[in-house]
């Protein structure tokens, strides 16, 4: 544990808010920008990945294990979403033949 | 026994349950055998204790607190004193004979049990008002008597035009419970108390014509020209004749319509007080007796004769009140229960016999068909008439000897108005028991005097009438005026204040003599037009001349009509047209529009695009930081 924190601790804590950043705007801007919805799918756990790292960053920072503990929380989490999305997704394309999300839209006024 | 004054008014309740829970299933004898005995058995115990009353002081019995607000306590409690006893006397043993009486004319009515239910009911909201030691209890009653009288007036609701008549009595009465409402409220915040015990000795220390009193005074009188239809409230009792024969006996004639005398009666010290609302009330009698009496000169329904008779009796009780005659004024209540109970139930007989009809100009020649009505009623007429020795004369001429004191226009104007009710009830002896029998084949056939449990009460209420005026003989015929001695402790503080009585014994033998004298010519000249001329009244000549002013009731339903319905129809029509339909429905009709119209707008925003969806989600989120972080 203490090897872990020192490791942690030898990168700058600015280091870990910009890398954050960066991968949570690319995930962003991933959701926007693509249509292909595994794509989408993708960078939404680019996002979810980049406030995990955050968490584990601030957490030993801080010297508070509570942070890392929610980590993998949200990675069960991630990991039972993935299971419901991809299914959905699996259904969507059975369906249209397409997993472009352009094609879904149907369901409107 | 005074411990018992619980039970006067709990009996008739009793009875009103009974009656009323059971009044399809008990048989018709017995809903009137307990009706009546509930009513004869609180009669028993108030005249026990009107035999062993001997207190100065007025006896409260208290039998639990009611309201107890901050200072202000209000406990039920009931006083017992001179002035509610012979109050007792007259609703419980008058409302026995008429319990009696009706057993006898209801009997072929199919909503016996629900009369004699109201009709207890009546009596115990009756006792309440007299028995109460405060206002609040006394309104509890003044209320619930005049809902009984809604229910008994529209007793046949069927009829519209009788249903008609109970909603006006109601609606007329609640004008004036309002100014009795108000006045209690003043007294609450003058006197902080509305217990009588506590207010009268309070109020005596007061100075006369203070203008609080005065302002109390006339709420409370407004009251009273409500529930004792005097001018302008008194159109109502008229057509309260809807209701059956013995309610107009006993509701609208003898003990109800006397209930604003009582109240006045109650308070007179706070009315001794206040010499501007005496005057007021002085005039106010004074009108509603000539006026309706002239009224009553024309009209050819018997019990339109008798109620508006009865209006013009109860304007002679205000004046009284209004001249500082209490004594003469309640001796004129006692004496006016008498006969006019008598006459109500007599003209019920006779309807009765006529096959319910009321018209006086179908009627005639009844003296020898109907010889115990026609004996009876003909005492009850001398009665009220005003000839000596029977009681009217004594009450009569008591108020207005003090009226002859108090101003000499006045009594010229009330003497005027004895004349002319010696007129016209004499008038309505000969229509109905001299001359030829005028009605149809089928009604001749069908006449025939009534059964006994119906003359009975006839017979013992004409000899109260013959014997009724010797409670108060005056000084100047040799008497010593019982009742004024009787209720002097109650009306004791008054007579501190308002001057005495001190006319002349000769002054007093010419104002006799004079009321007799005119009283014998009116029935002379009545008799001379309607016996020996046999004359008729005829539809056309009743709208001719003076007689159609008198004929239309000088038009008072068509002024009020004119004045106050219509007024009130065309604010109504505004309000419902203007205000409701286009203000106020139109305002949420107006809102349900808009957002109906933004709505329309708003949804096309659902493109049904999810990249779209997306997009202003993060626009969204953006959006909450930067309000968040940067503005805030």
């Amino acid at each position: 544990m203490e090897n872990i924190t020192s490791t942690i601790q030898a990168v700058p804590l600015n280091h870990y808010i910009l890398l954050s950043a960066i991968i949570f705007t690319i995930g962003v801007i991933g959701v926007l920008v693509r249509r292909n919805a595994i794509i989408i799918f993708m960078s939404v756990e680019l996002m979810l990945n980049a406030v995990n790292l955050l968490l584990a960053a601030f957490s030993s920072y801080s010297g508070d294990a509570s942070g890392q503990v929610f980590v993998f929380f949200i990675m069960a989490l991630a990991a039972a979403e993935v299971a419901v999305g991809l299914a959905i997704i699996v259904m969507v394309y059975r369906n249209t033949s397409s997993i472009d999300i352009n094609i879904l839209n149907r369901l409107k006024w | 026994m005074i411990d018992l004054v619980w039970l006067i008014p709990l009996l008739p309740f009793i009875g009103f349950l009974i009656n009323g829970l059971g009044r399809n299933i008990l048989p018709k004898p017995l809903i009137g055998t307990i009706a009546s005995l509930a009513v004869i058995g609180s009669f028993a115990i108030s005249l026990s204790i009107f035999l062993t009353f001997d207190a100065a002081q007025p006896q409260v019995i208290h039998l639990f607190d009611w309201i107890n607000v901050g200072s202000l306590s209000i406990p039920f409690a009931f006083q017992i004193d001179q002035l509610s006893i012979m109050m007792l006397l007259i609703i419980t043993g008058i409302g026995s004979l008429i319990h009696i009486y009706s057993a006898g004319y209801m009997s072929h009515d199919a909503g016996f049990g629900k009369f004699f239910a109201y009709l207890n009911l009546f009596v115990f909201f009756m006792l309440l008002l007299v028995m109460g030691s405060n206002y609040v209890i006394m309104f509890i009653g003044w209320e619930g008597v005049g809902l009984c009288s809604y229910l008994l007036i529209g007793f046949w609701y069927s009829n519209g035009a009788y249903a008609d008549a109970a909603k006006k009595a109601f609606i007329m009465n609640r004008i004036g419970d309002l100014g009795f409402l108000l006045g209690v409220f003043l007294i609450i915040s003058t006197f902080g108390s509305v217990s009588f015990t506590e207010i009268f000795p309070k109020a005596a220390g007061m100075v006369s014509g203070d203008a609080t009193l005065i302002l109390i005074t006339i709420l409370l009188f407004i009251g009273a020209t409500g529930k004792s239809a005097q001018l302008p409230l008194f159109t109502w009792l008229p057509d309260a004749m809807a209701g059956p024969t013995p309610v107009s006996a006993l509701i609208h004639a003898a003990t109800m319509v006397t209930a604003g005398i009582y109240m006045i009666a109650r308070s007179n010290i706070l009315f001794a007080l206040s010499p501007v609302t005496l005057d007021i009330i002085a005039v106010v009698g004074l009108l509603t007796a000539v006026v309706a009496a002239f009224i009553a000169l024309t009209q050819t329904d018997i019990k339109k004769v008798l109620a508006y008779s009865t209006v013009s009796q109860l304007g002679y009780m205000f004046l009284g009140l209004g001249v500082g005659a209490f004594t003469g004024a309640f001796f004129h209540v006692l004496t006016h229960a008498f006969f006019k109970a008598l006459l109500f139930l007599g003209a019920g007989s006779v309807i009765h016999a006529m096959s319910n009809e009321q018209d006086m100009r179908n009627m005639g020649g009844l003296r020898k068909k109907l010889p115990v009505t026609f004996l009876t009623m003909l005492i009850g007429t001398i009665a009220i008439a005003g000839l000596p020795p029977f009681a009217g004369f004594f009450s009569k001429d008591e108020i207005l000897a003090h009226v002859y004191e108090h101003n000499k226009l006045l009594w010229i104007i009330g003497l005027f108005g004895a004349f002319l009710t010696a007129a016209y009830m004499f008038r309505m002896m000969f229509l109905t028991f001299w001359g030829n029998f005028r009605g149809t084949e089928d009604q001749k056939h069908h006449l025939h005097e009534s059964p006994v449990s119906m003359t009975f009460p006839l017979i013992v209420l004409a000899i109260l009438s013959m014997v009724g005026g010797f409670m108060g003989v005056p000084h100047a015929l040799g008497g010593h005026h019982w009742l004024n001695e009787y209720l002097g402790p109650v009306l004791a503080a008054s007579n501190n204040i308002l001057p005495a009585l001190s006319l002349e014994h000769a002054t007093e033998y010419m104002l006799m003599g004079l009321s007799v004298g005119g009283v014998i010519i009116s029935i002379i000249i009545a008799y001379v037009k309607y016996v020996s001329k046999g004359y008729v009244p005829k539809e056309e000549e009743l709208q001719s001349g003076i007689n159609k002013l008198s004929y239309n009731k000088l038009y008072l339903d068509e002024l009020y009509t004119a004045i106050i319905q219509k007024p009130l129809d065309i604010l109504s029509t505004f309000f419902f047209k203007v205000v409701d339909k286009s203000g106020i429905d139109g305002l949420v009709n107006g809102l349900g529009k808009v957002s109906i119209e933004a709505s329309k707008t708003l949804r096309l925003l659902q493109t049904g695009n999810v990249g779209f969806y997306i997009f202003a989600m993060v626009i969204g989120i953006v959006a909450v930081l930067v309000y968040s972080f940067i503005i805030i």
